[in-house]
């Protein structure tokens, strides 16, 4: 009580010396200003996402042109190769995912979206990116030490992982370790932080039920994520213990149990995928309720559907073990969970068509990036239900069926969904708009690349391409010139997607600087960020909102404008 | 019920509760916060405890040949000195509340019990290493210094708050110390405490 209480006094007088100036390490390096902490996430996440999209440019030249020079890298070797694919999956995971999602839009929307001025711990705030940003140093580190960076595929599996003499990563895997227990540490301090300021820092007036629904989503995930993530940290103490004490955790020769890691690693691992799916589907929410002029259909449905996929994602982990030697019995256990739980992100999707159904539709860039999301999203679902029924997962298991599945999920909820929501919400974080045909551009420069490289996966995976070769021309069987061809078209369209992201770049921070002037509620919206200036002031709002109705009343009969803002007591 | 009345039954967006009333919070951020770590604490001493049964189940013999038994009692004994801690602790947060001057001294005797689990403990685990229990000599001896281990860590953790508290609670400070800053400390003491006799007869006994 008093922290959140002390916290709004302090920036209320903040608010009111207008010439109180921080020195520029205040304001841009160690703030606690949720704002800039969250985009000092976003920034760090869009860097990592640019490493991670030059090492997956680095094995898809090697994979549609094995032995060749690649421009820009050199020669990808098998040591190099495993390095790569290991760290772009634990990147594109952990360091962009993650950060952006939840940690960059989660601070920066939670205290406006709100209604208050700051995180209730902001200090704590300010310790979870520093740990997170020594968390990317370490991981980059890890890259150059002997023997080079981990290369055992992002789960890690022992014994592999934990033998120096079978990955020949002895310190990278190590570090590898070690980082990404930094980075959980990280979230788990911004997790506490973001569900505690939701819980006691909401506006007068502001019940459950008048929480938007991206607020939802992104408590729901880190919820999630903090009663996931225990198995995690005692699964990764265990394997670095191994590693460098010399302990048989995970060694069948010295008593220890190899599958054990997998269960306390999935046990993580599968509603971390919920932990990224959720921010987005809320993002998602937003940005298409604003742009259907239309009131969010089923909100409550919406709601408590995702918090029942969130129960159902702890007991589906297993469905990624079928071949490891589980019990049969078990395996249909968790087939049964498994395809259970596309019954309630089936309905959340229909929600989302039920708004868009009816509504008068803008197809601005915002909404193009939502609209591309429900349809690549939809598709990576439906693919996992043959993912999910153990008996195809024999054939499909460590595919690139698999490979182009998970694509299919993570891609449009870290990228096409995290665009959506960032020219969204880009005018309230700088104060400029983005180019809008240039955003188009962007758009269909990534979207249809996007499935010029994973549809082809999908036939690969069928035609029995397992996952982890480098080099295919090995393999009679795989090395066939219509397969070749797949591959190569693959890369081909990766190439062409990584190029239509430059002028996304330069329309970015060109835009930063020079876009067009944003007035503070462009797209007119409901919801109380909409009400502070952009970019908002330190300690956002004048004097704090009350909260009137729910974040979703578009087109009420009776108001002179179709959109009515949840502080506004009167009639619009 | 006459046909006009009807309208106004439906549910309209007027019919939205007017008069906004200031937010209580249900529960002190600091204690919530607490809280939602528990949360993931818990989860990863149940990991821990899987993990153990897991492995142990995998094998025949446990624990493994020519492995030393554990301390059974003089463990016992330090548990009931633990657990008095936590008592203490209890007993500290009620005399705070009151107002009553001997919370602090409470809490010393909390922490000093405390720290004598942890003493104690330490120099079990140089006897054990004398009699051949290392944490590479078998899994059994691996399991028994990750999950003791990880419990200590986390009593050392809360011990260095306990203290911390206890040093905020002399009379005389510029920001005294707050109720829900020092009940979120005794629920990190609590959950310490509370997760020991689980370990204990999982490890030790069973």
């Amino acid at each position: 009580m008093s922290e959140t209480t002390a916290a709004t006094a302090t920036v209320q007088e903040h608010a009111h010396e207008e010439h109180h100036e921080m020195s520029f390490w205040e304001k841009y390096i160690f703030p606690t200003d949720h704002k800039m902490i969250g985009l000092q996430y976003m920034f760090t996440g869009m860097f990592m996402a640019a490493v991670g999209g030059y090492f997956a440019y680095a094995f898809r030249m090697q994979l549609a042109f094995p032995g060749m020079d690649v421009p820009l890298f050199g020669q990808v070797t098998p040591q190099i190769y495993n390095m790569l694919i290991t760290n772009h999956g634990t990147i594109m995971i952990f360091w962009v995912a993650m950060p952006v999602l939840i940690a960059g839009f989660g601070n920066f929307l939670i205290p406006l979206m709100i209604g208050c001025d700051d995180m209730v711990f902001p200090r704590i705030n300010r310790l979870s990116y520093q740990i997170f940003f020594v968390s990317t140093v370490v991981l980059l580190l890890s890259f150059f030490v002997k023997g080079g960076g981990f290369g055992g595929a992002w789960t890690a599996y022992p014994p592999l992982s934990s033998v120096p003499e079978y990955n020949l990563t002895n310190w990278g895997s190590s570090l590898w370790i070690v980082a990404v227990a930094l980075e959980i540490i990280a979230f788990l301090l911004g997790g506490i932080n973001f569900v505690t300021t939701t819980m006691n820092s909401r506006a007068p007036g502001m019940k459950m039920m008048d929480i938007p629904i991206v607020i939802w989503m992104i408590n729901i995930a880190v919820i999630m994520f903090m009663a996931s993530v225990g198995p995690l940290i005692a699964g990764a103490v265990m394997l670095f213990m191994d590693q460098r004490i010399g302990t048989t955790f995970f060694l069948p020769a010295g008593g220890g149990d190899p599958v054990l890691w997998q269960h306390l690693f999935w046990f993580f691992g599968h509603p971390e995928v919920y932990v990224v799916l959720f921010p987005t589907l809320g993002l998602v929410a937003d940005v298409i309720t604003t742009f259907s002029r239309k009131k969010l259909w089923g909100y409550r449905t919406i709601l408590y559907t995702t918090i029942a996929t969130g129960g159902l994602a702890f007991v589906v982990w297993a469905h990624h073990q079928f071949i490891a030697g589980i019990d049969p019995r078990m395996a249909n256990v968790f087939v049964v969970t498994t395809l259970l739980i596309s019954i309630p992100i089936a309905e959340v999707m229909f929600c989302y068509i039920a708004t868009l159904y009816g509504g008068s539709i803008r197809f601005t860039v915002p909404m193009l990036w939502a609209l591309g999301f429900l349809m690549t999203f939809l598709l990576g679902g439906v693919t996992g239900i043959y993912l999910g029924a153990s008996g195809l997962n024999i054939y499909f298991h460590d595919s690139y069926f698999v490979v182009a599945h998970f694509h299919y999920t993570f891609f449009p909820i870290t990228i096409i969904g995290m665009f959506g929501a960032l020219y969204y919400w880009f005018p309230k974080m700088f104060g400029r708009h983005l180019n809008e045909f240039w955003g188009k551009v962007h758009f269909w420069g990534t979207l249809i690349p996007f499935n010029g490289i994973f549809l082809p996966l999908f036939l690969l995976g069928m035609a029995g391409q397992h996952r982890r070769i480098y080099n295919y021309e090995h393999f009679p069987d795989l090395a066939s010139p219509d397969l070749q061809g797949l591959r190569v078209f693959a890369t081909a369209s990766l190439v062409i997607m990584l190029l239509f992201q430059i002028p996304f770049l330069i329309n970015f921070f060109g835009s930063m600087f020079r876009g067009r002037k944003a007035e503070p509620n462009p797209w007119k919206a409901n919801t109380l960020e909409w009400i502070v200036p952009s970019p908002p002031p330190h300690g956002n709002f004048k004097e704090l909102p009350s909260v009137y109705r729910g974040p979703y009343e578009y087109s009420v009969p009776g108001n002179r404008e179709d959109y009515w803002p949840q502080n506004m007591p009167d009639r619009n | 019920m006459s046909l006009e009345s009807l309208p106004a039954l439906l549910v309209t967006a007027e019919s939205y509760d007017p008069a906004p009333v200031p937010q209580r919070p249900l529960i002190d951020s600091r204690q919530f916060g607490m809280l939602l770590f528990i949360v993931t604490e818990v989860m990863f001493f149940a990991s821990l405890v899987s993990a153990y049964l897991i492995i142990r189940s995998g094998l025949e013999e446990w624990p493994p040949w020519g492995q030393p038994r554990l301390p059974v009692w003089s463990t016992a004994l330090n548990t009931a000195v633990l657990l008095s801690s936590g008592v203490a602790a209890y007993l500290s947060g009620r005399q705070f509340r009151g107002g009553s001057g001997t919370a602090q001294r409470t809490l010393g005797i909390s922490v000093a019990l405390g720290t004598f689990f942890l003493v104690f403990q330490g120099y079990e685990w140089v006897q054990m290493l004398g009699f051949g229990l290392t944490v590479t000599s078998s899994t059994y001896g691996g399991l028994f210094y990750l999950i003791i281990g990880a419990h200590g860590v986390h009593v050392l953790g809360a011990l260095i708050a306990l203290a911390y508290t206890w040093m905020r609670m002399t009379p005389g400070q510029e920001q005294p110390l707050t109720q829900g800053g020092a009940s979120a400390v005794r629920m990190l003491w609590y959950f310490v405490v509370g997760v020991w006799p689980i370990l204990y007869v999982l490890v030790y006994l069973a």
